[in-house]
């Protein structure tokens, strides 16, 4: 039989990427369409006690130029605008108040005729601001911290546990360091932008960049006080989002609000720049202490962090968590904290938490590897977590042992020379490093629905999107399975608020929940279809039992007779109806209580570094990742290679640079904001190790969006450490800490 | 965006007559720079005039020896001639250190002479900026100044020059030909941009309405010792935050001619005779070579985030005068 899951399947969805056929938000064209641009404040806080628009409206075609003096006011009290994944706090409310309260925040929107001439008035809009004082430096306001409510569960930071600092004081081998992680913007390629189309009966059809088209869909129903009917969000292709795509932003509130106002279709995007108005990695400042015995066993961990977060919103991640679950260790102690800045509430961005949590404690590994002088990989091994220490329960898989070795074999680590600057190639120094990494692996209620039409076509549906992860084929490959079709016969649509329920396309949790929904309803199709094909007179496949009966290829078969057959359209046919419809709803199973479930991985990098320019060259990265059953070794690896090219920019590139005195990000461009371009890349080498999961879903899929970035930025760090002897303990490491 | 007026001209005069008596019209060559800094609002010529059309595309031998580049020649097709290639190895290599390959063929000679600043400040029209607003202050000299000016820069203005070709210029002692409405005349490499001093608004001594028509290279192009060298943040898309142009005669292991133009520690490229001086008639060497990148940093100042370049200009100069004695940039 031929099976689709766990094929290298190229993209269903590629060709009309690569032609320009996938219309991504911006593109959508509507009749009458205006176009509207954001005015952004200035200063990072105070009161707007003027807005003068007459020169800009005074200009052939500009429409109109909403500010918080015109804009109608929408719903009242926080909980209405709070969306799915809102933080506590009280949610911003665009163009509702005088108050500013970030540098960028919007301001007023401009709409003309032409985005040119929008663009152009909006800069004769002239605001008139009483600035306030403003605090956007953590490193200075640290004293400010505070322990923030808890939001959703995975953010609770877990019990300490034991008595950590008496222990760390006892200990006969310690480290203590202090580690630093700069603010990051999620820059996907695709811009934020939304293009409303008012359609003849006054419903709203909003083709917005998201994560979660119906997310943004309850968010507008809500704030905008409309009918359930009246606005329909769209979001078919994404061009990259990383989790800047899982709250609604703020053009699409003002894009609604003006097509609301106007009676007009209206488009409004973001320009790069403005791309750094919106959330963000949180800066974190961390300090790690970590003792052990002479063998090397953990004997304390102590994972201390602050992190910012806005005046309006708590938000926090799981950034020290990680340090009591990846290692075995009886004395640890957490403490997570964070300090209100006037800067927008930072967003989860891929790995949230784990990206700079475990950054930090897989430095400090290394550090105590050092100290103990045991192999950085031989320490990983000998306080391997058999269980999950904060939650006291067993894993419901973990290969992470199988990653280390076959990625430490393939990288050749047992040719490291562990001496500091020993290693050389010409004049550069040569530096390996490793690092293990953590992500957790959950399912999400999603539902599904499916139609077999008698023309033997499947389509199956679900309101989750495709952020660039390979949703649709993913799900094309799941369904086609489920019933055995060839992937030409089934189509996958999402990205519709309309459709059957999902969840946000985040956490690396779609293939596992919508996944899970995607196979179930095809497995109820398929029993409805066999049990009218057992009921059709004189059917070959009369009283087979279910297993004694295969589905391939558009066919119900005898297993033991190939000869007794009949194709899905004639079963529908004869049968007398023209399609076969379901939906179904798939949540996890009980046995998710009882057991932890994680991805893991381990990455193995190789740097170059000049000895006297301080230049550093990644030159090879091996990563092995355990996530669980793979539907799609192609598409799985392209995410593990992205996520490798991340890791990559966050070790020695990405900074979002704030000016204090300012208040404001003025690395605000891809020019000065740097991401890895080509030069920088090298052979990066990934293995999916095979791990068998019984546990998190009937796939036995763990997710693998995020794992493969987790543990790149501190093997990187680490290589940088052997290559050169320093420790550079914040990040980017850019040249001229090195010299 | 601004509405402004459009002027295609066809020839260097009709260019020059649409410029004069208009000092907000700009000329636009391929815009990879112009049309950004309208996109921001900080330019806002009232016309341009584009000059694409112009005959300005041919490399010529001169006969003194030497080779003129057209103003409109691309950099991609400066970078790959076969003459520049050969005899000015120095100037190709800094071009192709720059920018990408999309970008490099659309610049012009002309344009990559006079593009503007990568300052921050200067690119966020919401913040103030001498250069960009004069008068309105320079929050760079307290602010973020990583990439900003170690020498020659002023208290109104810390902005460095980002060509990599003008560096390479710089080191060749180039000649830069303009015609302007006063006529034509010739702007010696080291003259062509200034230092910030209280105009920190005019980066170059070009007068309104002048048209950058050729850049001619002398004949001396120091092909068997030459060397760019440039220090970046990433391996290929970024500006230089330091970079080394050097140029060598070498007869019987000795210097016998040397040029050395600094990049990204100015508000030109940065090229210091003195320096040059302690090279001429020394065997090359570890220590001299030291000594003339500590000559160049003598009056540099950092302003914080930017005092690592002093060390990464001692560090550079000597890496380049090595290469350039082995003969070029090491693989
Ligand atoms: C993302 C990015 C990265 C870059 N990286 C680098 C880099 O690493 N190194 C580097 O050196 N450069 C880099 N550049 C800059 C690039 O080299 C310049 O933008 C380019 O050389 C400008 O040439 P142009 O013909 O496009 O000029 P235009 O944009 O057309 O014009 C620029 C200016 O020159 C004036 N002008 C043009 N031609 C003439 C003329 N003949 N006479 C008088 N005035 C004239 C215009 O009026 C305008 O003021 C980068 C640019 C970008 C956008
Ligand atoms: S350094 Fe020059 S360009 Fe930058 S802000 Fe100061 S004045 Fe403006």
């Amino acid at each position: 039989m031929t099976t689709h899951v766990g094929e290298r399947v190229s993209r269903v969805d590629g060709r009309a990427k690569v032609t320009g056929k996938a219309r991504y938000a911006a593109e959508h064209a509507a009749p009458d369409l205006v176009h509207g641009f954001v005015i952004g404040s200035a200063v990072a806080r105070g009161t707007i006690t003027r807005i003068d628009a007459s020169q800009a409206l005074a200009l052939p075609g500009v429409l109109q130029v909403f500010t918080h003096e015109n804009a109608p006011r929408l719903a009242r009290g926080d909980k209405r605008w709070r969306d799915e994944l809102a933080p506590p706090g009280s949610p911003f409310r665009p163009l509702q108040d005088a108050e500013i309260r970030w540098s960028g925040q919007p301001i007023a929107l401009v709409v003309a005729d032409s985005l040119e001439l929008a663009r152009h008035a909006a800069s004769l809009v002239r605001v008139e601001v009483a600035p306030a004082p403003h605090e956007t430096d953590l490193e200075a306001h640290r004293e400010r911290a505070y322990k923030p409510p808890p939001h959703e569960r995975p953010s609770v930071t877990p019990p300490s546990r034991g008595s950590a600092d008496k222990a760390f004081a006892r200990a006969p081998v310690r480290v203590q360091a202090e580690y630093r992680v700069p603010v990051e913007h999620h820059n996907p390629m695709e811009p934020f932008a939304t293009t409303v189309v008012v359609d003849e009966d006054g419903t709203l059809t909003v083709y917005d960049k998201t994560q979660g088209v119906q997310n943004v869909q309850s968010y507008l129903t809500t704030i905008f006080g409309a009918e359930a009917g009246e606005i329909r969000v769209l979001a078919p292709f994404v061009g990259g989002a990383f989790g800047s795509g899982l709250r609604p932003q703020y053009q699409v509130v003002l894009a609604v609000l003006a097509a609301r106002q106007l009676q007009r279709s209206v488009r409004v995007a973001l320009t790069r720049q403005q791309m750094f108005t919106i959330g963000h990695r949180p800066t974190t400042w961390q300090r790690l202490s970590l003792a052990a015995t002479r063998d090397g066993a953990l004997a304390a961990a102590i994972h201390e962090a602050v992190a910012e977060t806005s005046r309006f919103e708590d938000y926090s991640e799981t950034v020290v968590d990680w340090t009591g679950l990846m290692y075995r260790c009886d004395n640890v102690r957490f403490a997570h904290e964070v300090v209100a800045l006037d800067l927008f509430t930072p967003m989860d961005m891929r790995a949230p938490g784990a990206m700079w949590g475990v950054y930090a404690l897989e430095c400090a590994m290394d550090e105590l590897a050092v100290a103990l002088a045991v192999d950085p990989l031989e320490l990983r091994l000998i306080n391997y977590a058999e269980h999950d220490g904060n939650e006291k329960r067993p894993y419901s898989s973990k290969e992470l042992r199988a990653c280390y070795h076959q990625a430490a074999e393939r990288f050749g680590w047992s040719q490291r020379d562990p001496e500091p600057r020993s290693m050389r190639d010409g004049d550069l120094l040569v530096g390996w490093g490793m690092a293990t990494g953590a992500w957790e692996s959950t399912q999400r209620k999603a539902s599904a629905r499916a139609v077999l039409t008698a023309d033997g076509r499947l389509a199956v549906a679900s309101a989750t999107e495709d952020i660039g992860t390979g949703t649709y084929t993913a799900m094309t490959q799941i369904a086609a399975d489920a019933l055995g079709l060839p992937l030409e016969r089934v189509t996958f649509k999402l990205g519709d608020s309309a459709l059957a329920s999902a969840p946000v396309e985040g956490g690396s949790f779609t293939v596992a929940s919508v996944g899970s929904a995607v196979d179930a309803v095809c497995r109820e199709l398929r029993s409805k279809l066999l049990k009218l094909a057992q009921q059709l007179e004189g059917s070959p496949l009369a009283r087979l039992r279910p297993e004694d009966v295969e589905f391939i290829g558009g066919l119900l078969r005898a297993r033991a007779d190939p000869s007794r057959a009949l194709t899905f359209a004639e079963v529908l046919h004869r049968a007398g109806i023209d399609h076969l419809a379901d939906e179904v709803t798939t949540r996890p199973s009980k046995a998710h209580e009882k057991y932890s479930r994680y991805t893991h991985s381990a990455a193995f990098a190789e740097v170059k570094v000049d000895p006297e320019l301080g230049t550093i060259r990644v030159t090879r990265v091996v990563t092995a990742i355990a996530g669980g059953r793979v539907i799609n070794p192609k598409t799985a690896e392209s995410q593990v290679i992205g996520s490798v090219v991340w890791g990559i920019g966050a070790a020695l590139q990405e900074h979002s640079v704030i000016d204090h005195a300012l208040g404001r990000f003025i690395t605000h461009n891809l020019a000065d904001y740097h991401v890895p371009v080509h030069a920088d890349v090298p052979d990066i080498e990934v293995i999916l190790v095979e791990e068998r999961d019984e546990i998190v879903n009937a796939l036995g899929a763990k997710g693998l969006g995020e794992i493969g970035v987790v543990a790149v930025a501190p093997a990187i760090a680490n290589a940088v450490w052997h290559a050169t002897g320093k420790r550079i303990r914040e990040l980017p490491i850019t040249l001229d800490k090195l010299l | 965006m601004n509405r402004f007026g459009y002027t295609r001209a066809g020839d260097v005069a009709e260019a020059v007559h649409a410029a004069a008596g208009d000092d907000a019209a700009q000329f636009i060559a391929g815009g990879t720079n112009l049309v950004d800094l309208m996109k921001e609002r900080i330019a806002a010529p009232s016309r341009l005039i584009d000059i694409t059309r112009l005959p300005l595309r041919a490399v010529k031998s001169l006969p003194d020896g030497g080779l003129e580049i057209g103003a409109l020649v691309s950099n991609s097709d400066v970078a790959y001639h076969p003459e520049v290639a050969s005899r000015y190895p120095l100037l190709s290599q800094a071009i192709l250190a720059g920018a990408s390959p999309q970008l490099r063929n659309m610049a012009s000679t002309g344009g990559n002479l006079l593009q503007r600043t990568r300052c921050y400040y200067f690119y966020d029209a919401a913040l103030p900026c001498n250069k960009r607003a004069p008068g309105s202050g320079c929050p760079a000299r307290d602010g973020v100044n990583r990439i900003h000016a170690i020498l020659g820069a002023s208290e109104h203005c810390i902005a460095v020059h980002p060509s990599d070709m003008c560096v390479a210029l710089a080191a060749l002692a180039a000649t830069v030909h303009v015609t302007g409405p006063a006529g034509a005349r010739a702007i010696e490499f080291a003259e062509f941009h200034r230092l910030p001093g209280d105009a920190p608004e005019r980066d170059t001594t070009l007068q309104p309405g002048e048209l950058v028509t050729a850049v001619a290279l002398p004949r001396e192009g120091f092909a068997a010792h030459s060397t760019y060298l440039k220090v970046r943040d990433r391996h290929s898309y970024a500006f230089a935050l330091v970079s080394v142009a050097v140029g060598l005669r070498m007869v019987d292991g000795t210097i016998a001619e040397a040029r050395l133009a600094l990049g990204g520690v100015a508000h030109k490229p940065w090229r210091d005779p003195t320096a040059e001086a302690l090279l001429r008639g020394q065997r090359p060497d570890d220590a001299l070579f030291a000594a003339v990148g500590e000559h160049l940093v003598r009056d540099a100042r950092g302003c914080g985030h930017n005092d690592f370049k002093i060390a990464l200009v001692r560090r550079a100069v000597v890496r380049a005068l090595q290469q350039a004695v082995a003969g070029g940039p090491r693989a």
